[in-house]
């Protein structure tokens, strides 16, 4: 392959539009515009239920429940990898269903019941999958951590309950705990440190043992 | 993120009236990619109804022997509905492709059918984007385009419709059932429902002011096979370079959509009467007019082969 | 402690606790949570405020003006901060070029410009976009390629254990690589890459009086300390600087970044504690980044696969005053030949700063020479093993009297292929064929440097019998604080859970700190040498004059007397500080780490995506001092290793200057899907002249030669060389078989 080529190749394409341009020497930014003032921030009230206690919140409605949860509640083990659903990190349970907390509104959330890593186990009653997740090092740095085990956890609620993935050959059939499958389905939570062959052992002792 | 109000509705006609008498009010759903573009401040609503009490998750059959997909049916649930399995088994297939199970979770129908664009450009507040700033201009024009749309783009944009879902869609002829804030309802054919860039890419669909998506309906069982094949560089988690979306049948002829090409799930009546010819001739019917850039021309031949694996699939089984 | 000779038997040697799998002692509390990360300390200040970083919107120019009224006056906002208030630019640590802040130069994208401060996230971050900002832009230079032909020569050192010179020269290259029967002579490139560690970078800082305290998320404490310091022109003795948990670094976290120099600013400005995070899309392009390279190598061998000339030339871009991307550091000492010549050349790009990512110079540098050893054994029709095999050194190539403290390259080789099954491999491309998928192997040798370096400790012997270690290393998920653990377990004869390690605050002696894979010798080394301290203070305090005495099962023992620990304790704790001095022991052998990578991939026939299917590292690394994490270091090093060959761009936009795909949805790292199951093999040499651990780094050698390896099994299935990283689908696909 002509590698030389191909990097002296002009990035400007085939097709030729109204290309944006670079050649402006003064430019002036601002996302917002000056003049009519910006809507008061509004606040509401939601209560909403976490690792089974109740909580009551008057929160601005531009709080995440990622946020609501770390900065309101100080339950910091649902992490902040990136705040706009690219990596997994604030993955947590609502109504048993993970989710990104991250892309969802506290206000959203009025009576839901919301279960964290802080709820599935503690450092001295670790949950099986915490404890899986030590005994085969499915982690390093732990910032992914949390997610990548709330994740874990519904995961294997869901092959259970035959959600289908895109692992699977025959989408009409019932998927089962296998290492595809689980990969597959562990794909939103991303780990930097490189932990997942060693995850996919925790959860194969754990998918194991619940068969 | 600008402050917001926020309210939740109680019926569709009143959720879409509301959105209609609040200026710079929308709807929100799941809120997956809304709530990502308005941390960019790129959506910049004023007041949310939301509509998760509307009652608009269910699945249920049609009269004519259809199915209709709920606007707030979570992409997870229509992917696991056993009639949707059985079916109309590309549509399961699109889904399970897309995003992560935890997005799935949460993404519905309506808002993943109005899923905005992931050109980086459109993404970055200080680029020019005629999308995101009308007039602007387009940075991804002469820019990195490798992800970005080769066919129904314009000389002011050429951002592609991100999602999956909807290019099963379009191969099974769905209508977009919406209601407006006076109540009447309408049903737009899935076709009609995304618009062409032109010179107006911040006009993404043919939606009015107001008008709520309430649920998508899906006509009678194709019957045949159904493939959804996506292509991107890492195996999951991934946006689609190219994907295609086909119905298959016994004799060879069938139906297909091309995603992460183009401003909407890109069916040509052409490319689908050519299917018995081979996936050559498919995809030069699909692609006629293509004006790829240097970064995404690659995008041509891959449309062609990923046709030729799910052909070469289709006659194998 | 002077470590000044090989080390003898010592109570290492026992491993009783050193050399095994134990479970990472912080596991309990990453897994539930509750381990504090820098953003997340609720506890250590009240009253916390929430700042919000502003990043500059062109890459090369100046601000003209910056309106901050709206700003100021938006809800809950406590202070605004401009680069404008602050005259000129903050100055930087030795090891940095960009400005981290102040003055109306803008040198890259998404410098940082303004920090708002408001009573809520949702306050600074909406208030941040209130700013009004007029720049006058100028041209930049953003495209390594275009300047590349003109780049003077530069050498210099990547500060992690790469280094070279401008040009360096041994034999005479031109006369034996023109005479050579056969060679390769081929360009290749390698594209900027990003850390894209989990956890942003993040600090709080609080100020008492004159006093700083910043709790943030940092690979290299006293790095910091010094230069934050001096960023912030107070005396070093008024800063403390604190981080325990660190949600991965891999170098983007070696040095301070905008966001603790921000949290102290406006945390002064604000008058309470501030904190702050670095927002995912600006993290590419406000912090550091593994540069871009175009590297040629030409390689000249005889018909039996010797080697007679090896030229290795690697050009990079940087910031003026940046350092270059020493790529051909490796190729100084990987492979025996009479005739030699590397050099390195550097182009000034207005790009964000070049620095450090994880193996600096030997990651790129390795891609490349590895791909071109295996066009060389192609070229030779030679099995690629048995070219590396017969090319081996004992000696530096470029100084023969200098030899290797331990090299056991070969082993790694041979072990490798008959655990892989490397006989299996058909030498012929494109051959194999799964289904649809084309199937291929590759093989690539990993290269890194061992580096000693200072490296402190204290340990204390408490009233009940346990120990507290205390030093300012990190841990950035190695498993430093079960490693220390594990020394101080075997040195004072405790186990593992009698053992306290507290770490990263600067208020603990100085250690070696995380990075160029030196954290893990060094620092236990310097806890060893801690321990020999309390041991002696303990015998002391025992009365036990005898030279023989043990430590073991929790009790002291000289001759026929005995005392538990706990007895020693009696009348208060007491303490152990030394530090390792490794002296010269670095310079009299020459000290590295190697490995094997072996890899099959499946690359789908109709669309060129590439699958690895098997993974395979054998490393040479000294003694392995707890199998579990150091495996884990591997396997992870593995899979960046995955995302370097196969997806890890950032996309340099050369009109605008900066990386354009700067978040997680358009910078694809490796998932779950990407990564099979991989085998690791630890070879058994400790090496006595890295210390009295006898150990040496791991953490960088699993990516070295990593993506070599990917490469190489893409090419022997598919018959297409990819010489331009990363190897996506576009870069065959029309080369594949015809399939419609």
């Amino acid at each position: 392959m002509d590698q030389a080529g191909e990097t002296e190749i002009s990035r400007r394409g085939l097709l030729v539009g109204s290309a944006a341009t670079a050649a402006l020497t003064t430019i002036s930014v601002a996302d917002a515009q000056p003049g009519p003032a910006q809507p008061a921030p509004a606040s509401m009230k939601v209560t909403m239920s976490v690792n089974g206690k109740r909580h009551s919140l008057e929160i601005d409605t531009r709080t995440t429940l990622l946020d609501a949860l770390r900065e309101h509640l100080e339950l910091t083990g649902s992490k902040k990898g990136c705040d706009h659903g690219q990596c997994g990190a604030c993955t947590v349970m609502v109504g048993g269903t993970r989710i990104n907390s991250c892309l969802s509104l506290a206000v959203m959330h009025e009576g839901d019941e919301i279960t964290t890593i802080e709820g599935l186990g503690t450092p001295d009653k670790l949950h099986p999958m915490q404890a899986a997740f030590v005994k085969h090092d499915g982690y390093q740095c732990g910032y992914c951590t949390p997610g990548q085990i709330c994740s874990a956890v519904a995961v294997l609620g869901e092959i259970k309950a035959g959600v289908p993935s895109h692992a699977m050959a025959d989408v009409t059939a019932r998927p089962q705990a296998t290492n595809d499958e689980m990969r597959e389905r562990m794909s939103g939570n991303i780990c930097r440190c490189g932990a997942y062959s060693n995850i996919l052992e925790a959860m194969t002792e754990v998918a194991g043992a619940s068969a | 993120m600008k402050p917001f109000t926020y309210e939740r509705a109680k019926t569709p006609a009143e959720a879409a009236a509301a959105v209609a008498r609040t200026p710079g009010a929308k709807f929100i759903a799941g809120g997956t990619n809304l709530l990502d573009l308005m941390k960019l401040e790129i959506e910049t609503p004023t007041h949310l109804v939301d509509i998760q009490d509307l009652k608009l998750d269910r699945i249920e059959p049609t009269s004519g022997g259809g199915l209709r997909i709920g606007a707030f049916a979570t992409n997870t649930a229509t992917a696991s509905d056993p009639r949707v399995r059985r079916d109309y088994g590309v549509l399961t297939r699109a889904i399970v492709a897309g995003a992560s199970g935890q997005l799935r979770n949460k993404a519905t129908t309506a808002g993943n059918l109005l899923q905005r664009t992931r050109c980086p450009y459109f993404y970055d507040p200080n680029m020019p984007c005629n999308k995101r700033k009308p007039g602007s201009g387009c940075s991804a024009l002469g820019g990195y385009s490798r992800q970005l749309g080769i066919v129904g783009t314009s000389d002011a944009c050429i951002a592609t419709y991100p999602g999956d879902m909807a290019q099963a869609m379009r191969v099974l002829d769905a209508s977009v059932e919406t209601v407006d804030p006076q109540g009447q309802t309408r049903s737009i054919p899935i076709g009609d429902f995304h618009r062409l860039w032109g010179d107006t890419p911040h006009i993404e669909t043919n939606l009015r002011r107001g008008e709520l998506i309430t649920g998508v309906t899906l006509p009678r069982p194709l019957g045949g096979q159904h493939f959804y094949q996506k292509v991107r560089d890492r195996a999951s988690y991934a946006y689609a370079l190219v994907s295609v979306a086909a119905v298959i049948q016994p004799d060879g002829s069938g139906r297909f959509a091309v995603g992460g090409i183009a401003p909407k799930p890109w069916r040509v009546a052409a490319a689908d009467a050519a299917m018995p010819q081979g996936a050559k001739a498919a995809a030069a019917a699909l692609l006629a007019g293509a004006r790829p850039t240097e970064d995404n021309r690659f995008k041509v031949p891959l449309v062609e082969r990923t046709l030729a694996a799910v052909m070469a699939e289709a006659k194998a089984a | 402690m002077k470590f000044d000779q090989p080390a003898g038997t010592n109570p290492i040697d026992q491993l009783k606790v050193v050399g095994k799998a134990v479970d990472r002692i912080d596991g309990p509390l990453k897994t539930t949570g509750t381990a504090p990360y820098a953003y997340e300390r609720h506890d250590v200040a009240p009253d916390q405020a929430y700042g919000y970083v502003v990043g500059s919107a062109i890459a090369k120019g100046s601000i003209t003006r910056m309106d901050t009224a709206d700003a100021k006056r938006a809800p809950g906002v406590v202070t605004v901060l401009t680069t404008l208030d602050v005259a000129k630019p903050l100055p930087n640590g030795p090891q940095n070029t960009a400005t981290l802040f102040g003055g109306a130069a803008i040198q890259h994208y998404h410098q940082a410009i303004a920090i708002v401060v408001a009573e809520t996230f949702e306050q600074a971050r909406s208030a941040a976009a209130l700013i009004r900002t007029e720049y006058t832009r100028t041209p930049g230079k953003y495209d390594l390629a275009k300047e590349e032909p003109h780049a003077p020569l530069k050498g210099g050192s990547s500060g992690e254990g790469s280094s070279a010179p401008p040009i360096d020269r041994v034999g005479d290259f031109a006369g034996a690589f023109a005479a050579a029967p056969v060679k390769v002579d081929q360009t290749y490139t390698t594209p900027d890459e990003t850390h894209a560690m989990m956890e942003p970078h993040a600090s709080i800082a609080a100020w008492s009086g004159d006093r700083l305290t910043v709790w943030t998320s940092n690979q290299m404490i006293a790095w910091s300390k010094r230069d934050l310091a001096k960023a912030l022109s107070i005396p070093p003795e008024k800063l403390r600087v604190d981080s325990p948990f660190i949600g991965g670094g891999f170098g983007g976290k070696l040095f301070i970044r905008a966001d603790v120099v921000l949290a102290a600013l406006g945390a002064k400005a604000a008058r309470r504690p501030v904190k702050v995070a670095l927002s995912r899309p600006m993290m590419a392009n406000n912090t550091t980044h593994r540069p871009a390279t175009i590297q040629r190598v030409r390689l000249g061998a005889n018909r039996d696969g010797r080697l007679t000339a090896i030229a290795h030339s690697s050009t990079s871009g940087n910031l003026p005053d940046g350092k270059p991307e020493t790529a051909v550091s490796q190729t100084k000492l990987f492979y025996a030949a009479p005739n030699r010549e590397t050099y390195l050349k550097l182009a000034v790009l207005d790009l964000p700063e070049g620095n450090a990512m994880r193996a600096p110079g030997e990651a790129p540098g390795l891609m490349v020479l590895e791909m071109a050893m295996d066009e060389l054994a192609e070229a030779l029709r030679m099995d690629p093993v048995e070219l590396r095999v017969i090319n081996d050194t004992q000696v530096d190539p470029e100084k023969p009297n200098h030899p290797f403290s331990e090299r056991h390259y070969v082993e790694c080789l041979r072990t490798g292929a008959e655990r892989f099954g490397w006989s299996q491999r058909n030498p012929k491309p494109a051959q194999v064929r799964d289904g649809k998928w084309l199937v291929g192997m590759g093989v690539a040798g990993g290269f890194r440097n061992n580096q000693l370096t200072k490296s402190a400790a204290r340990i204390r012997l408490e009233r009940d019998g346990r120990l507290t270690v205390e030093t300012d290393m990190t841990d950035i998920g190695t498993g430093t604080y079960t490693i220390l653990a594990q020394t101080a377990a075997e040195m004072m004869g405790v186990r593992v859970q009698d053992v306290n390690v507290r770490l990263g605050d600067s208020d603990f002696p100085v250690s070696a700190g995380s990075g160029g894979q030196w954290g893990a010798n060094n620092s236990t080394a310097g806890l060893y040498a801690a321990c020999l301290k309390l041991r002696e203070a303990i015998a002391q305090r025992l009365g036990f004059a005898s030279p023989e005495v043990a430590f073991a099962d929790g009790k002291v023992t000289a001759g026929s007397r005995s005392a538990t620990l706990k007895d020693a304790a009696q009348a208060g704790p007491i303490t152990g500080e030394d530090g390792f001095d490794p002296t010269d022991m670095g310079k009299r052998w020459q000290q590295s780490t190697f490995a094997a990578h072996f890899v099959e991939v499946g690359v789908n026939i109709y669309t060129g995506e590439t699958r690895v299917r098997r993974m395979l590292a054998v490393c040479d690394a000294g003694r392995i001092l707890n199998p579990k994490s150091a495996r884990s270091q591997v396997i992870g090093a593995m899979t960046m290793g995955v995302g370097g060959a196969l997806m890890e761009e950032l996309a340099v936009d050369k009109r605008f200057g900066l990386f354009i795909n700067h978040d997680l949805a358009t910078y694809e790292v490796p998932v779950h899907a990407d990564i099979p199951h991989q085998d690791v093999i630890f070879l058994d040499h400790p090496d006595d002249k890295s210390s009295p651990m006898k150990a040496k780094g791991v953490g960088e050698l699993g990516l070295c030669g990593v993506g070599a390896a990917i490469a190489n099994a893409i090419y022997n299935a598919t018959g297409v060389r990819v010489r331009d990283y990363p190897i996506t689908l576009d870069k065959h696909l029309e080369k594949l078989p015809q399939v419609a």
